[in-house]
């Protein structure tokens, strides 16, 4: 029996998971229309690549992953585009997003599938074909898949010892992992080989927490089937067990160090879902475009749905019949998950769960009152933080004490909140923080490129200068070297200057001699009359010469 | 007697000697200061303090030839920064100089004769184009600072205020009601 570790801190909050578990997951009807974001995924948002009026294919590609961080979007069901506009999306801001609505046809037609054999294809070939499949992380993160698998096969330097598989599920209510183990057991093995095959790891571990002897079992006998050398661990149920880095603990001993990546230590860790929907891409050629989400809470009939991404969440929630008293709705767990201000938001790839929730279920939070240094959130903190003085520095904004604190260790899992005796909302206080660090990060980053870019460019204005003071010069020397036996030359007006005030004086001389050889035809051969007339004129212009002398000298008082 | 005097002119001779030889050793190449000036300046190189780019009106910070409020693009937080730097007192904008929201450039480029002005006025080349070409903005490269405005004959440059979307959106600070109230608008505060 392999030894298990402990983690500081955690909390045991009520599961509630059973409610949701009773049955079977079922395949969501066929939605009249699909909203798909094409931002699903951590990092850039993907572009789309259909235009409206379009027909498109199940599986088809609509958006394209765009920069390195990024992946790729599929239609879910194949029908017509009738729109690529900002739409609402679930997200903590309420701000729309650039979507792609699909209205299916009904037909459900797949495009060309083609299932890969991972272990004849190149490791560079089979990353492209999951960023290609939308692979992302399903755990809560969205990080897309192909770069967690990234540079390790061919860097030396690090060697992947184990693989990690997460089945943990820590989080309450929420039961889409677990329900997803016992029925598509078979297939999240395959996933957890071809992603050991790829990093080349060594062992693979799968965790799962406790409270899911079902899940465990058909693990088990799933693994046994394969005849694979993995093992199916039973962690303890504490919350937040689920999280990589803590899971990475518990079944290795092993800790992330801050600011470090599992990789550093010879770990990866990959999400139950996700390495199903891995099989799904490279065995079968099917890209991520459903997932089994979790509805339950304040519901008549609670259960997991496989359900299309872009399906409104209104639709979704109403298969399972919310009862009267339901107040509001949370996207993901009670612990980590966001309200939504309405319903009528499309599923997206992080949507694990909905939970509908009345204020019987969840109760108002008590108002907050003053922090009392209690250090029950130290108690629990899994990241071993000071949570009441990253609480004071967030609060009283000051950023630099809170980063110096280990801010950005922070998992965000809400255990603090959740002991806090005086209800503080610490984790809105942390993340206010830490995106006005990351956001003041980005400031900084462009200023500095900024200033880099305006000192180049000064220095090209410079440079540009000298450069043309150079050329003229290399040019009157050249005009000069051209004609050396000119006798008026003398060897020392060889210098810039002197040879400049030739040239004006050669031109004036030119000028000069011109105008002597032209006479002005308008004063040969005039009549007298003519004549006289001039002279008249030329008597009034010194009369007045001689005015406008004597006012110079004699100014009027 | 003389002993003392000799043996005080050798130490003042070694002691100037060790520290004529550092001043040329050690010799800080500009004003650490000044740098450190430019650190904070928000480099939009808009010259709406007065001086022809933030590294100038870094100097003559130091100099103590100008006011610390003078840069609107680095906002209050700006000057906060440069008071602190400095040790003096926290200053506010004078009216005329209110920061504004942080926009970027934009050519109209149906509009756009091509005269190479704007490219030629742009402090940090975040203008592409060449002369009867099309002119456009490469748009994460902008400051904002507004010096292409001026030169453009045909006015086709205009300013667009970035907004906030989904990627760029920042958690807001806690902000919750005293006391739970039933009312459409709960009584704000922050904590």
């Amino acid at each position: 029996m392999r030894p298990l570790f402990a983690f500081h801190g955690g909390i045991h909050p009520p599961a509630n998971k059973a409610q949701s578990t009773q049955l079977p997951v079922l395949r969501a009807p066929l939605p009249a229309k699909l909203t798909i974001p094409l931002r699903q995924h951590a990092g850039e948002s993907a572009k789309p690549v259909v235009q409206v009026g379009d027909r498109v294919l199940k599986g088809q590609l609509i958006g394209e992953p765009e920069g390195f961080i990024s992946s790729s979007i599929h239609a879910p069901t194949s029908g017509t585009i009738t729109a690529v506009d900002p739409q609402a999306i679930p997200h903590p801001s309420g701000l729309p997003d650039l979507c792609i609505t699909l209205i299916p046809d009904g037909k459900d037609e797949w495009i060309a599938r083609q299932a890969v054999d991972y272990r004849t294809l190149p490791a560079d070939e089979l990353r492209h074909r999951l960023r290609m499949s939308g692979i992302v992380g399903l755990g809560g993160a969205v990080f897309p898949s192909d770069i967690k698998l990234r540079p390790l096969r061919d860097h030396p330097n690090k060697i992947i010892d184990t693989l990690i598989i997460n089945g943990a599920e820590c989080e309450p209510y929420i039961t889409c992992d677990d329900m997803l183990m016992r029925e598509r057991a078979a297939d999240i093995v395959q996933g957890a080989e071809m992603l050991r095959f790829t990093l080349a790891a060594r062992e693979v571990l799968i965790g799962i927490e406790d409270n899911k002897p079902e899940a465990i079992a058909a693990m088990r006998r799933a693994v046994a089937d394969s005849g694979l050398p993995f093992e199916v661990l039973a962690v303890p149920t504490l919350y937040p067990g689920g999280s990589a880095k803590h899971l990475i603990k518990v079944l290795t001993g092993l800790e992330v160090p801050s600011g470090a990546l599992p990789t550093d230590i010879g770990v990866q860790c990959f999400n139950v879902a996700t390495t199903y929907s891995v099989a799904r891409a490279l065995a079968h050629g099917e890209p991520l475009i459903s997932r089994i989400v979790t509805v339950t809470g304040n519901v008549h009939q609670p259960r997991n749905y496989e359900a299309l991404l872009g399906t409104p969440l209104n639709e979704l929630v109403a298969l399972s019949a919310p009862l009267p008293d339901t107040a509001r709705y949370i996207m993901g767990g009670p612990m980590m998950g966001m309200p939504l201000d309405t319903l009528a938001l499309p599923l997206v790839k992080a949507g694990n769960c909905v939970i509908a929730a009345s204020s019987a279920l969840f109760p108002p939070a008590p108002p907050a009152m003053p922090c009392i240094r209690c250090a029950r959130c130290a108690q629990v903190c899994p990241a071993e933080l000071q949570p009441m003085d990253l609480y004071w520095f967030a609060r009283a904004k000051d950023f630099g004490k809170a980063q110096a604190f280990s801010l950005f260790d922070c998992i965000e899992c809400g255990a603090c909140s959740y002991v806090c005796p005086s209800h503080i909302p610490l984790v809105q206080y942390y993340r206010f923080a830490k995106s006005e660090i990351r956001a003041r990060e980005q400031e900084k980053i462009a200023a500095d490129k900024a200033r880099e870019r305006h000192e180049y460019r000064e220095l090209r204005i410079e440079r540009e200068k000298q450069e043309k003071a150079e050329r003229l010069a290399a040019k009157e020397k050249a005009a000069l070297a051209a004609k050396p036996a000119a006798p008026a030359t003398p060897p020392e007006d060889a210098s810039p200057e002197n040879s400049a005030q030739r040239k004006i004086q050669a031109a004036l001389d030119h000028a000069q001699a011109q105008a002597a050889a032209v006479t002005p035809k308008n004063t040969v051969n005039l009549s007298p009359e003519q004549l006289a007339e001039i002279a008249k004129i030329e008597a009034r212009r010194a009369h007045i010469r001689e005015l406008a002398q004597s006012d110079v000298e004699h100014p009027k008082e | 007697m003389l002993a003392a005097l000799l043996v005080m002119a050798g130490i003042a001779i070694v002691l100037g000697a060790v520290l004529g030889y550092s001043a040329i050793k050690f010799r800080v190449e500009g004003n650490p200061l000044a740098d450190k000036i430019d650190a904070i300046l928000p480099q939009t190189q808009c010259g709406q303090c007065g001086y022809p780019g933030c590294r100038p009106y870094a100097d003559a910070i130091v100099n103590g030839e100008a006011d610390i409020n003078l840069c609107p693009p680095g906002g209050e937080e700006g000057i906060h920064k440069l008071s602190e730097l400095l040790g003096v007192e926290f200053k506010p904008f004078g009216s005329d100089m209110q920061p504004k929201p942080k926009a970027v450039a934009f050519i109209d480029e149906a509009t756009c004769i091509g005269c190479t002005l704007c490219i030629q006025a742009c402090p940090v080349d975040a203008i592409a184009g060449a002369a009867k070409q099309m002119h456009t903005i490469i748009a994460a490269e902008c400051t904002g600072c507004e010096l292409c405005l001026p030169p453009c004959p045909v006015d086709c440059i205009s300013m667009k205020t970035i907004g906030e979307d989904v990627g760029n959106w920042k958690w807001k600070y806690p902000l919750f009601a005293l006391r739970p109230t039933s009312q459409e608008t709960p009584l704000v505060t922050s904590a």
